[in-house]
């Protein structure tokens, strides 16, 4: 049943002939699949609509890239945003406060607290040796010494459970008195850390109901007591529309710092990532991956993100379109450029380009040694009116102008004036501008490949640049 | 007794879907039955889990009934807790322990903290209230103290429980259980498993092992296999059931967790798909939270009506 999106989007955008921007209607339609697909994924409702809203303006109008499907480009969409809802990027613990510092586990009953604490404390008892470059970053570079401490008098062999996940991981344990109060059990916890000279103590709460007040109340108070850096949101990967409620509750009692998603090693799409995130504002900042100890690993929305829209690989293949796409474009106006071809249509492409800014950039990526040239193009403000007008004038010439714009005179401009709405010295203006630029890219050629290179720097800004 | 559960059992159901009914109540009050009710309705109902199609479906069946007339907000939720009900009644049974088998062996699957040792010691408890010699296999060797965990709840319930180290193989355990429930003539052995994710092909291999093992003794055994589902569980809960379903032999299902704000509603999809029986429902975390599961009261108390 999850297999549908590609699919549906597919049916969505048959009717579709053309390929150019996405149109309203089209979007709509595509997106109503999206929704769907979203609901199935366990993306809590209210989430689902805040990203559908957020979504929808810029999907219209949208440039659908060469060589991929609009259905594509509308997965592409809406994954990049779903990655930039997800939080961009991953985010580290934070250990940074005066040891003993304090890790609580919080969530809801069976969502992981237990084997979660174990391969957190055991990844931090480790430093970085040994482990792959990606997990052993930011917290975990640096080797720590740990204390775990069970406060989960409820479950039967709770305590026990934790105890023998020390024994076999080679963390210490608080030890066990029996009958004791969680309250206590974690204010023993932090003075012995500290007596012992620990730097982190990671206490593992009971499972509780977000609803269940006595326990709520329990909770907040250890919190209260023990003031800990990092209170980590324990949820199993599977839920469903419940997230947002479990999530908020926790977070409102408890300023929740962070998530940890748990059996993302199962077949659930982990919506529930999304729900939490977008309700709790807090990142998710480790998953779960498996029963054994170093089954722990980084977030990284984007992995994520294809996984709740089924759909990591039409998101791949299109970054890839866009990249050969840019490349090709590039390569050819880089050999126009060298040949002193460059005319106003390749003008215009550059306009266009410049307007999803990247396009200039791609092209500067082609060049090397053009770092200058790229960096004074990410100070300067692109004026996005007037890249609009230069465009309608150049779209106002005849095929012949714009291959030729020597022809262009004095009656040839009060037409294209007044055809793209502008004042005739407007016109001029940029007939300057690609005058300079076809003088320079002449004088380039006489210059040689690295004196291309320099003068290109001089080159921009491009036309479009206020001045 | 039989009252009080009754009362908790929409007191907890009440819990978990006032939002839900809030957001019908505060529809209903303008009366007429349009497209933006209806639309909300359907968002109530996904937001209980009961997924796009079924909640489109029963949308649906409820604007083709009563689209531009005036209905009452009582009348409303009536009709969907009936439509719910329809729905979950054939589903609605409870476990059956076959006399002839001696012991009927029930096996008890799931993934990871969907909540089978506790559903084990209730089931342990309700059984020895009525009668019947039960006995515990801690088949979790796996998790650490999940055996300990078992034998506390098998002091609770006062039933035996036959463990071995954390470690060993469960199989193994299984039908060392077997055997000694038969050489002590219990009516029942519960047999307790490790939570395994249903899409890992080796862990689920374990589990056709426990029950290839456990023939030897009985060819007929497992006579019952309870796939173990928590409320809070969302869309996956298909993919559950289903794979669970294929490797081993599950014909019946516990919802778990029910006290809590997750409403459950999946199992409205389920039983439209799977048709297999839901014997009970955790509603706590007491010994004596086990419910049987009545459709009528599930469906209505998921709708905010009075049982």
């Amino acid at each position: 049943m999850f297999e549908g999106l590609s699919k549906r989007l597919g049916d969505v955008f048959d009717r579709l002939r053309g390929r150019g921007a996405l149109g309203e209607a089209d979007v709509d339609a595509a997106l109503r699949e999206v929704r769907t697909a979203l609901l199935e994924a366990d993306v809590a409702l209210p989430v689902v609509r805040q990203f559908i809203d957020e979504v929808r303006p810029k999907a219209i109008g949208a440039d659908v890239i060469r060589s991929v499907t609009p259905g594509q480009m509308v997965v592409k969409i809406v994954n990049d945003h779903l990655v930039q809802m997800l939080g961009g990027s991953a985010v580290d613990l934070d250990l940074n406060a005066v040891p003993p510092v304090v890790i609580m586990m919080v969530g809801l009953q069976g969502s992981g607290k237990t084997t979660s604490s174990a391969k957190i404390a055991w990844r931090l008892s480790q430093g970085a040796q040994g482990m792959a470059a990606d997990v052993a970053s930011g917290a975990f570079t640096q080797k720590r010494k740990v204390m775990m401490a069970s406060l989960d008098t409820r479950r039967p062999a709770a305590q026990q459970q934790l105890k023998v996940l020390g024994e076999q991981t080679g963390v210490a344990t608080l030890p066990i008195v029996p009958l004791e109060m969680p309250l206590a059990i974690a204010r023993r916890a932090v003075d012995t850390a500290q007596r012992e000279g620990f730097d982190v103590v990671i206490l593992d709460t009971a499972g509780r109901l977000a609803i269940d007040e006595e326990l709520m109340a329990e909770v907040a108070a250890i919190s209260e007591a023990t003031r800990p850096r990092e209170t980590l949101l324990v949820a199993d990967a599977m839920t469903g529309q419940d997230a947002v409620n479990v999530a908020k509750a926790f977070n409102e009692r408890l300023a929740v710092t962070g998530i940890v998603l748990t059996r993302v090693d199962g077949d659930a799409r982990g919506g529930a990532a999304l729900s939490m995130r977008a309700v709790t504002g807090r990142p998710v900042k480790l998953i779960g991956t498996g029963e054994k100890f170093d089954a722990l690993e980084p977030f990284h929305p984007d992995r994520i993100a294809g996984r709740i829209l089924g759909m990591g690989d039409i998101v791949s293949l299109v970054e890839r379109a866009a990249e050969t796409i840019e490349k090709e474009d590039a390569e050819k106006l880089a050999a126009k450029v060298r040949k002193g071809q460059f005319d106003m249509d390749d003008l215009l492409g550059q306009l266009r380009q410049l307007r999803k800014m990247g396009g200039l950039q791609g092209l500067m990526g082609m060049l090397p040694g053009a770092v200058q040239a790229k960096a004074a193009m990410s100070k300067a403000k692109v004026d996005e009116k007037q890249l609009r007008r230069q465009e309608a004038v150049i779209l106002s010439m005849t095929p012949r102008e714009r291959r030729n714009p020597d022809v262009i005179h004095a009656s040839r401009k009060k037409r294209i004036a007044a055809g793209s709405g502008v004042q005739v010295q407007e016109v001029n203006k940029l007939l300057k501008q690609h005058a300079e630029m076809l003088k320079m890219m002449k004088r380039v050629n006489k210059l040689g490949e690295k004196g291309f290179m320099r003068s290109l720097g001089g080159m921009m800004p491009p036309p479009g640049f206020p001045r | 007794m039989s009252g009080s559960w009754l009362s908790r059992l929409r007191e907890g159901l009440a819990k978990s879907t006032r939002r839900v009914t809030e957001g019908i109540g505060g529809l209903f009050t303008k009366k007429k039955l349009d497209q933006a009710t209806l639309d909300a309705l359907e968002d109530a109902l996904i937001q209980a889990d009961l997924g796009v199609a079924v909640a489109g479906r029963l949308v649906g069946r409820l604007a083709k009934e009563r689209f531009g007339k005036e209905v009452a907000d009582e009348e409303v939720r009536a009709a969907f807790a009936d439509d719910i009900a329809e729905i979950l009644t054939p589903v609605a049974r409870s476990l059956a322990i076959d006399p002839a088998h001696r012991p009927h062996v029930v096996l008890v699957v799931g993934v990871n903290g969907s909540g089978k040792t506790t559903t084990v010691a209730k089931y342990a408890h309700l059984l020895k209230g009525e009668g019947r010699k039960v006995m515990l296999a801690a088949a979790d060797t796996f998790r650490a103290a999940a055996v300990e965990q078992l034998k506390v709840w098998g002091d609770r319930a006062g039933v035996p429980v036959v463990a071995r180290e954390t470690g060993g193989d469960p199989a193994g355990l299984a039908y060392d259980a077997l055997e000694r429930a038969r050489r002590e003539g219990c009516d029942v052995l519960l047999v307790d498993t490790a939570g395994r994710l249903h899409n890992k092909a080796n862990l689920m291999e374990e589990l056709a092992k426990i029950v290839r093992v456990m023939r030897k003794l009985d060819a007929s055994a497992p006579h019952s296999t309870l796939l173990v589902l928590d409320a809070t569980v969302g869309q996956n809960a298909h993919a559950q059931v289903e794979t669970f379903r294929n490797l081993s032999p599950v014909d019946a299902l516990v919802l778990t967790k029910l006290d809590g704000s997750a409403k459950g509603g999946v199992l409205v999809a389920l039983a439209e798909k799977f048709a297999l029986p839901v014997v009970a429902i955790g509603v706590g975390e007491g010994i004596d939270d086990l419910r049987p599961f009545e459709a009528r009261a599930f469906a209505r108390g998921l709708m905010g009506l009075p049982a």
